[in-house]
């Protein structure tokens, strides 16, 4: 007995900036839901549940917050989920929902997630020190350089290839209106001169940190064939999940991530990424993340991401344009950034990703990571139905 | 699709205090160990992994994290997790299950209360802007709850107090329980008020623990359970949060899934009830007769484990049919400040 299909009907996101005081937490997810819902041409009485996703409640200071935002989520009288596998969550989130109409229990669920950073500081949320656990006590950027480091000593990769990421991405997201850096004057060069942060991560190769929520409406077949100009199909979903560290452990190359992709890629019935994939959104906060993950995911092998990276392959016009929208570099919103990664893969084969649609994208990945790279979510979404 | 049963339940011993860190998850590690005794299975064999639990408990982020430790998740393991009680972690295995994607889930569900104060962590719950800022703890918005349904003529002191003594009179009988024994409904309110109209029996008591889960397939579930349980309606809403905007006697998103998990005709339910009106206003919102036996485990009143509590409930209405004393139960879950997130499981057995 096989899955049934599930579709995106309409996405939509909020404006990210670094602090949204001009809205609560129920101003901020109406902006991305009403959009979405716009988008999908559904109202409420269409939907049937509302699955919410965000990373640690400590960074917002309030316990289980889909509790009190129910009534903004349009959720009272309905069911309503909460997802939190950390960085991942907005990635797991949608996989949630989409399980919902896959498993044939609704026809039509709105998935929705958001990080509202300035409400509370998510430094000090990640800054708590339990007993029995090692301390990291460099924040998320002090904590993957050394894998980072790991990767170009392990690879040979030559030391700009960071700086051509992060230009990239940053150029992409000045084509996005919803991006929070929009830095359409950043070129290779001005990223090596700024400043070295965590070496090797300079300033311009980091993420920034963003308020902001993403939503999408899915549903199932008969939902999916009304969408004008053709619904996102979901073709594939993968998640995996390993600890955070033991001795022989793969930080660079983690083992959760590439069972992951081998099993997205199996069920969406493709052999060869590379060729097969028109787009691909990928969760790079950290610029060097983009060739780690190009060979995690088996786009290339390894040693050889950044090799397609250096080309120019993976630019807007390239071979494999990946993060059209300007990835997690240009937009950070934690618990959202996931979703965006996986709605964005959405708009590109629905044909509706603007100034950096990819001409003819029939098939793209959406990606998320979270932990200490050991969450990995993951789904493959199509113009055509699967099959 | 895909029915679903439940093949293998355990839980810790509920304690007012557990050794161990913050987060506890090594409570989970000897009822893992359980499980795979109980179904045969290893954790190989395991599909789709699921929980519950809240960093807020634990006063730190992402305290799941510590929990894959213990689970021992390499190779990597297909896994998932809700920021909620591990009921609704069942819920997203049930849908993995029933997807077709896997045919057997292990969910857990674990917290230790005694890390931080909790009436006052459960206060962060509320809304932030207007109301968390005042402070009101659980404790005080259930006693709101249960003067208001005083007020109304829905239930009494006496009718409590009842409550709690048949809960510790049930609880003789579960090795697991924190609170157990013979005493008058009488006796009980000859105590002094904790929070009027609450007296200490009408509250669960603070409670780590944990509890761990099996699912499977139900055309799989026959190799690892004499007797699976099936899972024949699941379903949970959500009611406002504005606590001045519901009747807080009445609990609609209860009644709501209930009627849509088909809960009719069940010999026995365990009702996740914090409180011992709580338990009157979900028997009413159910629709429980007289002749439905509530709570024999002596339910949450006698032992409170949060986020792991409504997962145990399941596993104790599914353990009567596991053991062939009932062929019909329904089991319940909350969430949120007076009963605000509810869910209902019917399950059967089937010979």
């Amino acid at each position: 007995m096989g899955k049934r299909l599930a579709a995106v009907l309409g996405t939509g996101q909020t404006h990210h900036r670094a602090k949204r005081t001009d809205v609560s937490m129920p101003g901020l997810l109406r902006e991305a839901i009403d959009r979405a819902m716009a988008d999908a041409e559904v109202e409420w009485a269409d939907i049937d549940a509302v699955v919410l996703g965000k990373a640690p409640d400590l960074f917002e200071g309030v316990m289980m917050p889909e509790l009190f935002l129910a009534d903004a989520l349009g959720a009272t009288g309905k069911p309503l989920l909460r997802v939190h596998t950390a960085g991942s969550v907005g990635g797991s989130t949608a996989l949630v929902a989409a399980s919902l109409v896959q498993s044939g229990v609704h026809r039509r669920v709105l998935t929705v997630a958001f990080e509202k950073q300035s409400e509370s500081n998510a430094m000090w949320a990640l800054s708590i020190l339990p007993p029995f656990q090692m301390p990291v006590g460099a924040g998320a950027g002090g904590y993957f350089a050394p894998h980072v480091r790991s990767y170009i000593r392990r690879s040979g990769a030559p030391g700009h290839v960071g700086a051509i990421v992060a230009a990239k991405d940053r150029r992409n997201g000045a084509l996005n209106p919803f991006a929070h850096l929009r830095q359409d004057e950043i070129t290779v060069e001005s990223v090596q001169a700024s400043q070295m942060l965590w070496d090797p991560i300079r300033y311009d190769e980091t993420c920034p940190s963003s308020d902001g929520a993403c939503a999408m409406v899915l549903g199932d077949e008969a939902a999916g064939d009304r969408v004008p100009g053709g619904a996102g199909w979901i073709h594939a979903t993968a998640m995996r999940t390993e600890p955070t560290t033991f001795s022989g452990r793969d930080q660079v190359n983690p083992q959760a991530g590439r069972d992951a992709a081998a099993a997205l890629w199996r069920e969406a019935g493709i052999t060869d990424p590379l060729s097969e994939v028109d787009a691909a959104e990928i969760y790079v906060p950290f610029s060097w993340f983009e060739p780690m993950w190009l060979e995690n995911l088996g786009f290339t092998a390894e040693g050889e991401g950044w090799k397609l990276t250096e080309s120019g392959e993976t630019a807007l016009d390239g071979r494999l344009p990946v993060n059209p929208s300007g990835g997690v570099l240009s937009t950070n919103p934690i618990g959202a950034s996931g979703m965006l990664r996986f709605s964005e893969a959405a708009k590109q084969v629905m044909g509706r990703a603007g100034d950096y649609q990819v001409d003819g994208a029939r098939r793209a990945l959406g990606h998320a990571y979270g932990g200490g790279s050991q969450y990995f979510a993951m789904w493959v979404v199509g113009a055509a139905k699967p099959g | 699709m895909n029915d679903v049963a439940v093949v293998g339940f355990a839980q810790s011993r509920n304690v007012r205090h557990s050794d161990g860190t913050t987060n506890g998850v090594e409570m989970l590690v000897p009822l893992l160990a359980e499980v795979f005794e109980q179904t045969s299975l290893s954790k190989e064999d395991i599909g789709f992994w699921c929980s519950g639990s809240s960093d807020y408990l634990a006063g730190r982020a992402f305290s799941f994290i510590a929990a894959v430790d213990a689970l021992g998740a390499f190779p990597p393991m297909h896994e998932s997790h809700v920021e909620m009680d591990a009921a609704w972690a069942l819920y997203e295995a049930w849908l993995k299950i029933r997807t077709g994607e896997v045919d057997t889930a292990l969910v857990y569900g674990f917290g230790k209360s005694s890390a931080g104060r909790l009436r006052r962590v459960l206060a962060l719950q509320l809304d932030p802007y207007l109301v968390a800022p005042l402070w009101p703890d659980s404790i005080g918005i259930a006693g709101i709850q249960a003067r208001m349904g005083i007020e109304a003529g829905l239930w009494s002191e006496r009718e409590m107090a009842e409550v709690a003594a048949r809960s510790r009179a049930d609880a003789r009988a579960n090795p697991v329980a924190q609170l157990s024994g013979e005493v008058e409904a009488a006796t009980l309110l000859e105590r002094p008020m904790f929070a009027d109209p609450l007296r200490e029996h009408d509250i669960a008591p603070v409670t780590d623990g944990a509890a761990v889960l099996v699912l499977a397939a139900a055309d799989r579930a026959g190799e690892l359970a004499d007797r699976p349980a099936v899972i024949t309606g699941i379903e949970h809403r959500v009611d406002s949060p504005a606590l001045g905007a519901r009747d807080l006697t009445r609990s609609p998103s209860a009644g709501a899934a209930g009627a849509a998990a088909g809960g009719d005709g069940v010999q026995l339910a365990e009702l996740h009830a914090p409180f011992t009106h709580q338990e009157i206003i979900l028997r009413r919102a159910l629709g429980l007769g007289a002749n439905v036996g509530v709570n024999p485990s002596g339910g949450v009143l006698v032992g409170n484990p949060m986020f792991a509590a409504g997962l145990a409930r399941i596993g104790e209405a599914a353990g009567q049919i596991l053991l062939g004393n009932a062929d019909r139960v329904l089991a319940h879950a909350t969430s949120g400040p007076a009963l605000q997130q509810n869910l209902v499981a019917v399950l059967e057995g089937r010979d």
